[in-house]
Parts: C-alpha cells; structure tokens; sequence
C-alpha cells in the first residue's frame, strides 16, 4: 500500500510542534527535553474550551496543525483517532466516584470518558460530518491507526488525517498502566500524490521478529518505549531527513509494519 | 459475506434463543440487582457470565467483559467455524476487529472499592488483560491463536457496528482473508451510574417510540460474526454485507443533532455503498434506545430519507441498549430476520408516540425480508448503519 504524506503536527516534550522538531528528530540539534506545552484550540467557543480534558485538547493541537500544514480543509477529511487509553484524569475521577458511597458522578466527567470524546469534540469544533473513527491497540496503538489509516485511504480512496495521542495516568492507574510524557502525532495522508505531497509511503507487513527501528538519541528512545503514540517518532525522524529511509515499527508483537519514505520533489519546499 | 454468527444477550445464549425471544415479543430485561447498584431501572443482564472459567493461559484477561466474549464464543458452532477458517487461510491471514465502549471497567471498579486510597491497587488486577479497550480483542485472538490483524475500535454505541467497515477494508486491501468482527459489553457502575447523572435511565423497561418513553434500559452483550470474501465462501445460504455507512454529527457531544442530519448521512452512505434505493430496504432496525431527544431524531431522519413506508423498529425492548455491542447485536437481528423471514416488533412500546411518522412495527410478524438496515448512533456523534442482504 502506498500513501502521500501532506502534512504533520506533532506535541511532546521538548518537540513544539513538526516545523520546530525536526532538526532535533535528525539530530542536527541536540534534542532538549521539556514540559509539554499544548497549543489552545481556536475553533471551540470558551465555555467548549473549558470542558476539554487533556486528551481532547492534545489531539486537537496535532490535527489542526496537521491540517494547516496541509493546507487541507478539516471538514471535508475523513479521521482516525487511536490511543491506548481514554482520558486518564476522567477515568481516575469516575472510578474513585463509583468507590465512595455517593457515586455521583458528572455528567460532564461521563461523556468526556469514552474513547471518542476526541473524534467527537474534532468534529464539533471543524463541523465535520465525514467519517470517523476512534481506535486502540495498547503499546502498538499508533500502528494499529497508521494501518487503519492505509487501508482507508486505499480502499476508499480518501483523505485521511490520522491523530495519535497518549498521555499518562495518574495514581494509582499509573502504576499499573505507565505512560509517559504526553505525546500527541498528527500525519495528513493522500492515495495518490497531490500538489501538497511532500513525502510517499510504502508499507508492507512482514512476520518474524525484526527489530522496530529505535531513535538514535537515547531520550527520544526512552520516550518512543513510554509512549505508544511515540511508537511514531522514527517514523517522523525519517519524515524529517531528506533522503530516502525504511522504517520499522512493531505491530502486536507478532508483525512489522515496514515503511519506505522517499521526499517527494516539488517546488513548495517548506 | 457474513459465514457464521454467534450471541448471547440477556435474552439467552446462542441464535435460537435469541431468535425465539424474537418470535414471542419476550424482553430480556429486569429490575436491576447488578453489583451493588441501588438504581431504580431495568437492565439486560446475561445469566452465568460468573460461572464462565478462562483458561489458565488466559487468566490475564479474566473479567466480566472477557467471560462474556468467551460464552459467546462458545456459542451456535462459532468456534469450529473459526477452526476451519483457520485451517483454510492460515492463522495469521484471519484479522479480530471489535468494538467496546466499557471494556473491563468493571475489573477497575472493584479494585478502586478494594483500595483505600492513597494505597496501590490490589497486586491480583491486570489493567492490559481487562480495563483497556484492547482487552476483548486482545484476547479473542489469542482465545482462537489468530496472528493476522487486530483493532479494538471504540466509538461509544457505534463500536460494533463500524468494525464492519474496519474489516471490509481491511479483506478488500489483502491485509487477511476473513475476518471475526463483533463487540463485547458488558454492565459496570460506569455506564449504569453515568447514565443516570445524564437523567437517561428509564424506570421501567425502555419503550422505543413510545409516547410515555423515559429513557433507556442498559444491557450486556457478546457476538460476533465470521465475514469471508464470497469468492472463497464454500458452505450453503448465508448473509450478506452489502453495505456500510459512516457519518459524525458534528452536533453534541451527548446529544444526537435534532434533525438527525448525522444519522441521515450515515444511511445515506450505507445504501451508496450498497448500491440501493431506500424503497428496496424492507425492514430497519433503529438505533432506538427510547430517550425523548434520540427517538425523534432518528425519526426525523428516518420519515426524511424513506417517506412513511419503511418498517421499522428497535430491538432495545429485548435486549437492553447494548452500548459498544449494541451494532452486533443488531446486525445479528438483521440477518435473522433474513434468514427466518420475521420482522421483530418494537415491544414493549405500545403507544406509539403520534409525533413520530415511521412506520413503527410493534409486535414480530412473518415478512420476506431481504434487505435489512441496522443504526447505530453514539455519544461524540459517532454514526454507523449497515446493510445486509439474502444471498441469492
């Protein structure tokens, strides 16, 4: 299966947004970790806003940078949303509810803790009605999308934006479930080149046991291992460099997903 | 093409008992006694889910929701269809696509209850083989040895009924050859107390369409179906999926848009992707979960795309709003009703809400059916409608 890659967004500690990671995903800069910092979503009125839990705001802040780095109108693309997780805080919140003797658990907090909330808040705030869906694959959550995302595009022949995010758990969820950092992705993908295509695609599955490609960088590493959404991040290392690379990334412990990523030329170079 | 089906719900283990509830206008619904839940309200619970034992290799993933999904497993000779499609195709060219709102959440419930905060959870609660949404799917390939894909999909009360469009796409692309979908969910304090804090839980069975409707009747549910390519299909009669159709609302987050533009779109699609007119459907299983603002929306999408004829009704008098399992379970109903030529009726509604056009069916009747449409609606506005089909 083949894809065009038209845009990127990417959030995660020390890597604000795609334009300004990219020379530490290739390691011309040394890469820096920081606090995340979550760009505030524009398109949802104030009082939307503030009901948006973390994950809702994070894959919000990938996507709508993924689409303008497109250049691509977010209502009209169809999306899929994967993560290990729904949103932690919420979770923990309702479980400790339903612990204590009142369990009265908000109404808010309710919807805010299905798996979707992010697809649905997406769709409210770009006014999509295209399709959407909303994955998980514990560790191999981001292959799960990055394949969920080929088959669509080439079998219906679409658009597709894939959103990745996964953000830790408090306790005592945390000790069971480690998550680290928050880490969000966001690729913009085509079936055939477009006049924005700025790098192809090749996947094919293999079997066995090959190794996913690590990051050189052993921080990047210790973060692509704690975060399933920065499974990502050789992905968008080779994203980042100019010549043609072949990535690996496990798929269920079982499978690769293997991908070749060529530049592809243009004359918008960005 | 749908080779194999399995079920259980509150109405009873297997397709016959389901059927037969089906047939006699029976509910699967009642008072709640759930856990510990003090709530006033009906539910579809599934009976012996506790007496169902995990395999030793499997004892990672013990939990209600997992039990659920082994009992149905267990069901209408699935597991030996399974066998052979392995046997055919090769473990690792046949993909596990479910869906599931609540997952094992339960697992999680009781180890918050066992806890005094701030202590760790109990050391016996495994959060990869229950709580995460992986879980079901996880295990259901592992349950059956299966290598080819997997996806666990998790788009509220439409989860089960998209993983149809997940795996068409999937067999349509090469990735494996046949493909068990489903959904498994199962009752937790989450759901049963979160719909009451959004004042949707009714107190009596739900009454779909219904003029006195007061909300839904929350229930568990485990099926799955065996999809192959037809090409490579070698037993008798079986259902066809003919088409699936997928939309957001764009609207609320836990409220459906109240002209049902959403719904409208997503079996506009569906019946694109089938290559039909709405005048061939002969029978519509709706979403229905009997809340005010659910049932007149989809009315409104209904009466818009298919004018006063169609038959319609929903099936959540039966089994309770299955929530993530709640799109298999329908599309199992769809392909019975094909299979044996019966129209469910919409019980236990009996007056018929007069602001609502569609032609609502309340009691099972005898009908040639041989194409059947199912909804499925979901919070974040999540859409899906499918389209099964006779073989011929």
């Amino acid at each position: 299966m083949r894809a065009f890659v038209e845009g990127v967004g990417l959030c995660g500690p020390g890597l604000n947004g795609w334009a300004k990671s990219r020379a530490s995903l290739t390691g011309a800069e040394p890469y820096q970790a920081a606090p995340v910092v979550i760009p505030p979503c524009e398109l949802l009125p104030a009082n939307e806003r503030r009901r948006m839990v973390a994950t809702v705001k994070l894959a919000l802040a990938v996507g709508i940078e993924a689409l303008a780095d497109a250049n691509r109108e977010a209502a009209d693309t169809p999306t899929i949303f994967t993560s290990s997780s729904g949103d932690g805080e919420t979770v923990h919140q309702i479980l400790e509810t339903l612990a204590s003797p009142e369990r009265q658990i908000s109404p808010t907090r309710f919807h805010n803790s299905v798996h979707n909330a992010p697809a649905g808040y997406w769709n409210i705030a770009t006014q999509s009605r295209a399709p959407s869906t909303s994955l998980c694959g514990h560790d191999y959550s981001f292959a799960v999308g990055l394949l969920e995302a080929m088959t669509t595009l080439t079998v219906d022949e679409c658009p597709v934006a894939l959103i990745a995010y996964d953000l830790p758990y408090p306790e005592p969820l945390h000790s069971v479930r480690s998550i680290d950092s928050q880490f969000g992705v966001a690729l913009v993908l085509t079936p055939q080149p477009t006049s924005g295509s700025r790098w192809s695609l090749a996947l094919e599955m293999s079997g066995g046991s090959a190794q996913a490609t690590p990051m050189e960088n052993p921080r990047l590493e210790q973060l692509r291992q704690g975060n399933p959404a920065a499974r990502s991040l050789p992905l968008l290392a080779a994203l980042s460099r100019n010549i043609a690379t072949n990535v690996a990334l496990d798929y269920l412990g079982h499978h690769q997903i293997n991908l070749s990523v060529a530049r592809v030329a243009q004359t918008d170079e960005r | 093409m749908i080779s194999r089906l399995c079920i259980v719900t509150g109405l009873g283990a297997g397709l016959a008992a389901n059927l037969a509830g089906l047939r006699r206008d029976m509910t699967g619904l009642k008072p709640c006694t759930f856990d510990t839940v003090t709530l006033p309200t009906y539910v579809g619970e599934v009976a012996g889910v506790d007496d169902t034992v995990l395999s030793p290799d499997l004892a990672e993933y013990d939990c209600r929701n997992n039990r659920l999904a082994q009992l149905a497993l267990q069901q209408d000779g699935f597991a030996e269809s399974v066998a052979a499609a392995r046997e055919k195709y090769g473990d690792d060219r046949i993909g596990v696509f479910l869906g599931t709102s609540t997952s094992g959440i339960l697992q999680s419930e009781l180890a918050y209850r066992r806890r005094t905060s701030p202590d760790p959870l109990p050391a016996d609660f495994v959060y990869a083989g229950t709580h995460n949404s992986f879980s079901a799917a996880d295990f259901t390939r592992r349950y059956f040895r299966l290598t080819g894909p997997a996806t666990a999909l998790s788009a509220a009360c439409a989860s089960s009924a998209k993983v149809f469009a997940t795996a068409a796409r999937m067999i349509a692309a090469g990735l494996c050859d046949a493909a068990i979908v489903g959904g498994v969910d199962s009752l937790c304090l989450t759901t049963l107390y979160g719909f009451h804090s959004l004042d949707l839980l009714s107190p009596l069975p739900c009454r779909p369409f219904d003029v006195d409707r007061a909300g839904i009747s929350i229930g568990e549910a485990a099926g799955f179906a065996l999809l192959e390519k037809p090409d490579r299909y070698e037993g008798g009669d079986a259902t066809l999926l003919l088409g699936v159709g997928e939309s957001s609302d764009a609207y609320h987050m836990s409220s459906p848009h109240p002209e049902g533009l959403g719904a409208r779109l997503a079996m506009t699609r569906a019946l694109a992707a089938a290559n039909l007119s709405p005048d061939k459907i002969d029978y519509v299983n709706l979403h229905g979960t009997a809340t005010a603002a659910g049932d007149a929306s989809e009315d409104r999408a209904i009466t818009n795309l298919f004018g006063l004829d169609t038959p319609c009704s929903s099936t959540k008098g039966w089994t309770g709003h299955t929530l993530g399992a709640a799109g298999i379970v329908e599309a199992i109903i769809a392909a019975l009703s094909i299979e044996h030529n019966v129209m469910p009726g919409g019980i236990p509604s009996t007056n018929i809400d007069p602001a609502l056009k569609s032609r609502y069916v309340v009691g099972a009747r005898d009908a040639a059916i041989d194409y059947a449409m199912t909804n499925s609606f979901g919070f974040g506005g999540a859409n899906c409608s499918l389209i099964l089909g006779r073989a011929r």
